[in-house]
């Protein structure tokens, strides 16, 4: 917990952005988690993913559930519509939200517990259902905020801060992810923001559900040297395996693609992702190949990091309840109540 | 880069733009904290070991330190330093117990110092702790040199001025008032130990133009003029005043003339405004008591009738940029005549020392300065040294401190028989965690936003009449206390330990300056580009880590940083600490022998 606040004067040669405004104005509050916690690393990498962007951030709406991960919100983006709802639930609460309003972006901010533990079930369904959002999970395996206990994606031998081994295997988010059918995956860590910077930027522009699973330290209890999500752990055993290099459209620069190992995908607003692959054997827009490469990786405690999936121009659930373009709170009364008569013949459909 | 090396005592007093900027490295930051807390004996007593005269200082000095102040560059104006000083000055209590005490017994070494300005007096203070005997010539009837004789009474009143010089004077010296030294030879026989100068720059330069000779009464030269001003030799001037030059001289020259009656004041210029040589509160202050500055006007001739002056006739010029050379070219248009009674030239001085023999040992240079050495200010005659602007050319009060300290080292040593060059005192640095808590720390780490407050004046009705007005007011408690909130604490370092960081990026992400850089390490030109925010200002070094694990090192760009202790209060090992840095600048009695 810091008590100085942080002082609003900035470097001078800070850039202001295509809406006019500075990486500054993207901040909210000062974080009042410990110091050197990962998740402020991931709000650090929001604003700068978002400033670069010139998303505007009054478009924004900040869900998340309970737990040190479901704090950050109030740490970035501090002129955005948000919600701090119940444990696990932050998934109900995007997808009415989303269904009422099309239009905002939404990013939810979960941790281990919120999305693995309690609201697992949650987490599934709205995958399934291609909700149309960023979903953050700040993974530190850890229940920080109840002093350290494991959490389901803990993974087995990993020992607690007194020593105790934890005795279950791990909830693999990625992979269930993967296998629900996400249209875009991806495994960061907090500590690289080079790699976290890029991702963010493309799941902010990717339409349909777009999954990160960012391996964040908690400095508290979990960045010890029995721990497998400390700092040195994760560094160590980390592999990248495609580089995703987002490319505005702006930027029209002639990049010289090696044939067989870069791959350029479009997304919906006319930018542009270069994805590089740094392992042989791995292809992103393969996702059974995705899966069965993960889950060896994790048999083979290897921490395969980079955008694991990726596939543009699916339906997301807008597209499959086939809603109008028009966002639904902006609906007026004629339209919402056609009156008796269209009832009538409404009615008269299901005789 | 290479690591670098903190402990360098240099390294962080750089990074102290103030202290580094003043030539005696008065430990700015430490003085405005303890006025900050209402310390202000304290805070005056760190000013009077630095600088000797922190009241007179207070409200004369030329403030080196304000435009190197960081502040300039985080956000516009500078912290009002000068004026803090003056509020140490003002509300000081007793400072007599913090005074340094003459040995009962003396060491037998006799020492003359020739003039009573603020150099000679500055040698004085250091000496006379150590047990010299101090004998002081002074052909003026009182001490102080040019800060009596040249600053009028309204910018330095005086028992401002008495306060300090007497505090010296009372601590034993043998003064010898109305005492003209006619001859270093003679001197030289009476055979002291040793000898300091710090006669000053007295010869005020004057122009040879057509008609000079025939108005001769009608002009004066300007140091020679407020002296009599200041001494109570004069007390008037009538008509119309044209005060020639664009330094702090001309601005006391054409404000005392206001003050004295004249019936327009008009200050002619050669050069352009921005880089007259008088400090910017100068200009300032003088047009505000609305006296017209003109500028780009070289001089041409004096006009007179019956050996009466009825003006003068100015060029036109501008400046123009020629082969990368500032020059003034006319501009075609026809030249200005300006009536005037009276001129006051106030267009530079030189120091002057025709009473030293040139073949006594003391060699002078072609532009007639003594050879010294640049460090121990000894002159080419072992016994002899120089300091103030009798050394190297007029500077100002500050500068004339910094010479004495070095002077009065090199005298001391000269006297005990050492060498005066190998035996100094060398410079150190400590560096002390201010770290109280968890996030506590000793120093007031919230940055102020608040813009520079402004000091209060004399209402200029009452002080145009009265040239022992003083026109400033200073500071208030309460205002200097706003005022001290403003600075950085720029001494208060932070220091970065390699072997805790475990590279989690909180000090990064925290930084309000983006300062702070992880990456692979490089040559200076390459990691000034690749920072979080390009460090484009070459004149503030980098902090380069040692390697950390990951390969890369911490990268800190020294120029912007806000000494908020941010990225130590969010540094979960303790890497970053804020450290209070003290430079120890050697001054005689700072080491114990």
């Amino acid at each position: 917990m810091t008590f100085v606040p942080k002082p609003r004067v900035h470097h001078p040669l800070l850039d202001v952005n295509e809406i006019g405004l500075k990486r500054r104005d993207y901040e909210a509050a000062v974080s009042t988690l410990c110091a050197g916690c990962g998740h402020d690393s991931v709000s650090a990498a929001i604003i700068q993913a978002c400033s670069e962007l010139s998303l505007p951030p009054h478009r924004f709406a900040k869900l998340s559930g309970i737990g040190c991960s479901s704090k950050t919100p109030s740490y970035f983006l501090g002129n955005s519509h948000g919600f701090n709802s119940v444990h696990g639930r932050m998934p109900s609460v995007a997808t009415g939200a989303n269904l009422a309003n099309r239009d905002l972006i939404y990013v939810g901010v979960s941790g281990d517990g919120d999305s693995a533990s309690i609201g697992l079930g949650q987490f599934v369904h709205v995958i399934r259902r291609q909700l149309n959002m960023v979903y953050i999970v700040d993974n530190n395996g850890t229940y920080g905020l109840t002093k350290g206990q494991f959490s389901a994606t803990n993974d087995r031998g990993s020992v607690s801060k007194k020593g105790v081994p934890n005795l279950y295997a791990p909830i693999d988010l990625v992979s269930m992810a993967l296998q629900l059918g996400a249209s875009f995956v991806a495994r960061s860590f907090s500590g690289d923001k080079q790699q976290l910077v890029p991702l963010l930027k493309a799941a902010f522009l990717h339409k349909g559900f777009a999954f990160l699973d960012i391996i964040s330290p908690c400095v508290m209890f979990n960045n010890h040297t029995g721990s497998t999500k400390s700092y040195d752990y994760v560094r160590d055993h980390l592999e990248e395996v495609v580089r995703s290099n987002y490319i505005a459209p702006r930027d029209e620069i002639e990049i010289h693609y090696e044939p067989g190992t870069s791959k350029k995908v479009q997304l919906h607003d006319g930018s542009q992702l270069n994805l590089t692959k740094l392992s042989e054997s791995y292809d992103p827009s393969d996702r059974i190949g995705a899966m069965s490469y993960v889950q060896q990786a994790l048999a083979d405690g290897v921490v395969v990091t980079g955008l694991l999936y990726v596939e543009e121009d699916i339906n997301e659930c807008h597209d499959i309840l086939q809603t109008i373009r028009q966002p639904l709170n902006q609906l007026t009364e004629d339209a919402l109540c056609p009156g008796a008569d269209k009832l009538k013949k409404i009615n008269n459909m299901f005789r | 880069m290479d690591t670098t090396n903190i402990f360098n005592p240099n390294y962080f007093h750089k990074v102290v733009d103030c202290q580094w900027a003043c030539p005696a490295h008065t430990p700015v930051p430490e003085y405005i904290r303890l006025v900050a807390q209402g310390r202000y004996t304290e805070a005056y007593m760190v000013n009077w070991e630095s600088n000797v005269f922190p009241g007179i200082l207070g409200r004369t000095c030329d403030r080196p330190c304000e435009p190197a102040c960081r502040r300039v560059r985080t956000e516009e104006k500078p912290v009002a330093i000068c004026r803090l000083k003056r509020v140490a000055a003002d509300h000081k209590g007793d400072i007599s117990p913090y005074l340094p005490r003459n040995p009962a017994k003396k060491n037998g070494k006799r020492i003359a110092l020739f003039g009573s300005g603020p150099a000679s007096l500055a040698v004085a203070r250091d000496l006379l702790p150590f047990g010299y005997e101090i004998d002081m010539f002074e052909k003026d009837p009182g001490g102080g040199g040019m800060m009596r004789s040249q600053i009028p009474a309204f910018r330095l009143p005086a028992d401002v001025l008495e306060e300090e010089v007497d505090l010296i004077v009372n601590m034993g010296i043998n003064t010898f008032y109305n005492y003209e030294i006619t001859s270093m030879k003679e001197m030289l026989d009476m055979n002291y130990d040793a000898y300091f100068v710090g006669t000053g720059a007295p010869r005020g330069r004057d122009l040879d133009l057509p008609g000079r000779k025939e108005v001769s009464d009608h002009i004066f030269i300007g140091i020679d003029w407020l002296s009599s001003v200041a001494f109570g030799h004069t007390t008037s001037i009538s008509g119309k005043v044209i005060v020639m030059g664009g330094g702090n001289t001309a601005m006391d020259c054409c404000r005392t003339s206001k003050r004295l009656g004249a019936e327009t004041v008009t200050v002619v210029v050669r050069s352009g405004f921005d880089v007259m040589k008088a400090s910017d509160w100068e200009k300032e202050d003088a047009m505000a008591e609305g006296i017209p500055i003109l500028n780009n006007r070289p001089p041409k001739e004096f006009i007179h009738e019956n050996g009466k002056l009825k003006g003068v006739i100015f060029e036109r010029v501008q400046p123009e940029m020629v082969n990368g050379r500032l020059k003034y070219v006319p501009t075609g248009e026809p030249d200005v005549f300006i009536e005037a009674d009276k001129i006051l030239m106030a267009i530079g001085q030189e120091n002057h020392c025709p009473w030293i023999e040139r073949d006594i040992g003391i060699e002078f240079d072609k532009w007639d300065c003594p050879v010294l050495d640049k460090e121990t200010l000894q002159s080419t005659h072992e016994k002899v040294f120089f300091g103030g602007d009798s050394a190297f050319g007029p500077e100002n009060i500050i500068w004339a401190s910094a010479h004495a300290h070095q002077a009065a080292i090199s005298i001391h040593l000269y006297c005990q028989g050492k060498d005066v060059k190998r035996d100094r005192p060398p410079e150190g640095m400590n560096l002390i965690s201010t770290r109280m808590g968890v996030h506590e720390w000793s120093y007031d780490a919230q940055h102020d936003p608040a813009e520079r407050y402004i000091v209060p004046h004399a209402d200029l009705r009452r002080s145009l009449k009265n040239i022992k007005v003083e026109v400033e007011l200073g500071f208030d408690k309460d205002l200097g206390y706003s005022e001290a909130q403003r600075c950085l604490n720029c001494d208060v370092q932070t220091v970065f330990t390699e072997k805790l960081c475990i590279e989690c990026d909180a000090c990064v992400d925290i930084c309000p300056m983006d300062c702070i850089t992880f990456t692979k390490n490089g040559s200076e030109e390459d990691l000034r580009t690749q920072l979080t925010a390009p460090a484009n200002n070459l004149e503030q070094d980098l902090y380069v880590s040692d390697e950390l694990k990951t390969g890369r090192v911490m990268v800190k760009d020294e120029d912007l940083c806000l000494h908020c202790g941010l990225c130590a209060e969010r540094c979960p090992t303790n890497a970053w600490d804020m450290q209070q840095s003290i430079v120890h600048i050697p001054q005689l009695g700072s080491y114990t022998e």
